[in-house]
């Protein structure tokens, strides 16, 4: 029968004798709905069991990658190779006078002078026709300022006009109230 | 070790991980740490991790330490406030219908074990392994697990039965 070896699993599976296949029986038999009534504790206890094996990990977890520390030391060495490209020039000690460079070194200085300052008088042919053009073009500036003025002038001889105006609208109200006295007199 | 190789090799074991570091520190969030934390320090030695024979085993091995580690600066470290002049009726409801749950009985149970004995009923009854490779993980000889296990196979059976008569009737 079923329920017996079932009871003989469970007297082996207390003393934890019972295998992983026996074991397996034991849990499937557990599982179905028709339990004896006095195994009922069991029937619990495996349920726990199966309930719990379900539960699961479900955190990420951040990996992150070694990093290379070749990659990190390679900006020190840059940087160190910079600052001795600043500071080796001024280790070398004091320039050296013009005297002490050998003659064909300071031949090849004066003909470089000399070219250089050939080129430099060219520049400054260049230079003195654009000159030129700049007068032209404090003339023109002359000659807007002076239209500036005209139009200037031309104003205030509007306001002087308007001025005028008023003046004659003056006398001729001054007029009509002579006019008016007149008539007075007349009636009077 | 590329980390997709990695993550296929962790795959299988992560949640067994993660239920025996569950099981010892009994908080969600302690075990989900823990379980980090192992799965970090797998990372990190991935070169030497071909050297180990069984991966899994030796990850078990490391949890069960890392949690009783855990464990034991938890105990240094905790302070117990006792509330016995204090009766919360709400708290006490609840327990019932917590206790009321026979699934919950079981881990409560569980919980009062040795911690020997709750790592070698974990392995075996719910993570279902044989007894060479939990003798790997606990180092014990496979006579000792089978008296430890049948030892918390029991105390749960008569525990379940005593308090709430369970087949007694």
């Amino acid at each position: 029968m079923v329920l017996n070896s079932i009871e003989k699993l469970l007297e082996k599976y207390d003393n934890g004798e019972t295998s992983l296949k026996e074991e397996q029986k034991l849990k499937d038999y557990f599982v179905q709905d028709n339990v004896a009534p006095h195994l009922e504790s069991y029937r619990v206890m495996f349920q726990y069991f199966k309930t719990t094996k379900q539960e699961l990990y479900t955190k990420d977890v951040p990996l992150k990658p070694k990093k290379n520390f070749v990659y990190q030391w390679i900006s020190v060495a840059a940087v160190a190779v910079l600052m001795l490209g600043i500071f080796i020039p001024q280790i070398g000690g004091e320039p050296k006078t013009f005297a002490q460079y050998s003659e064909e070194e300071q031949e090849m200085y004066l003909e470089t002078k000399e070219a250089l300052a050939m080129l430099s008088s060219n520049f400054d042919k260049g230079t003195s026709s654009l000159s030129a053009l700049g007068t032209v073009s404090e003339n023109f500036n002359q000659g807007v300022s002076s239209f500036n003025t005209l139009g200037l002038a031309s104003e205030s001889f509007n306001v002087g006009a308007e001025k005028a105006s008023y003046v004659n609208k003056l006398g001729k109200t001054t007029n009509k109230f002579l006019k008016n006295t007149k008539r007075k007199q007349v009636i009077n | 070790m590329t980390q997709t190789d990695f993550v296929k090799l962790v795959m299988p074991f992560k949640d067994k991980v993660f239920r025996l570091a569950k099981r010892l520190l009994v908080s969600n969030e302690e075990a989900e740490d823990a379980t980090q934390e192992i799965l970090m320090k797998l990372w990190r030695n991935k070169q030497k991790i071909s050297d180990y024979k069984n991966v899994e085993a030796f990850s078990m091995t490391m949890t069960k330490n890392f949690c009783l580690d855990r464990l034991k600066s938890k105990q240094a470290q905790n302070l117990k406030i006792v509330h016995s002049n204090y009766q919360d009726h709400n708290t006490s409801l609840q327990k019932e219908v917590e206790n009321r749950d026979s699934v919950d009985w079981v881990s409560k149970i569980i919980e009062d074990l040795p911690e020997q004995q709750k790592i070698i009923l974990q392995l075996r009854d719910i993570e279902e392994y044989d007894f060479d490779e939990i003798a790997k993980v606990v180092d014990m000889n496979p006579t000792a697990i089978r008296v430890a296990l049948s030892r918390a196979r029991k105390t749960i059976r008569e525990k379940l039965t005593n308090t709430h008569s369970y087949g007694v009737k």
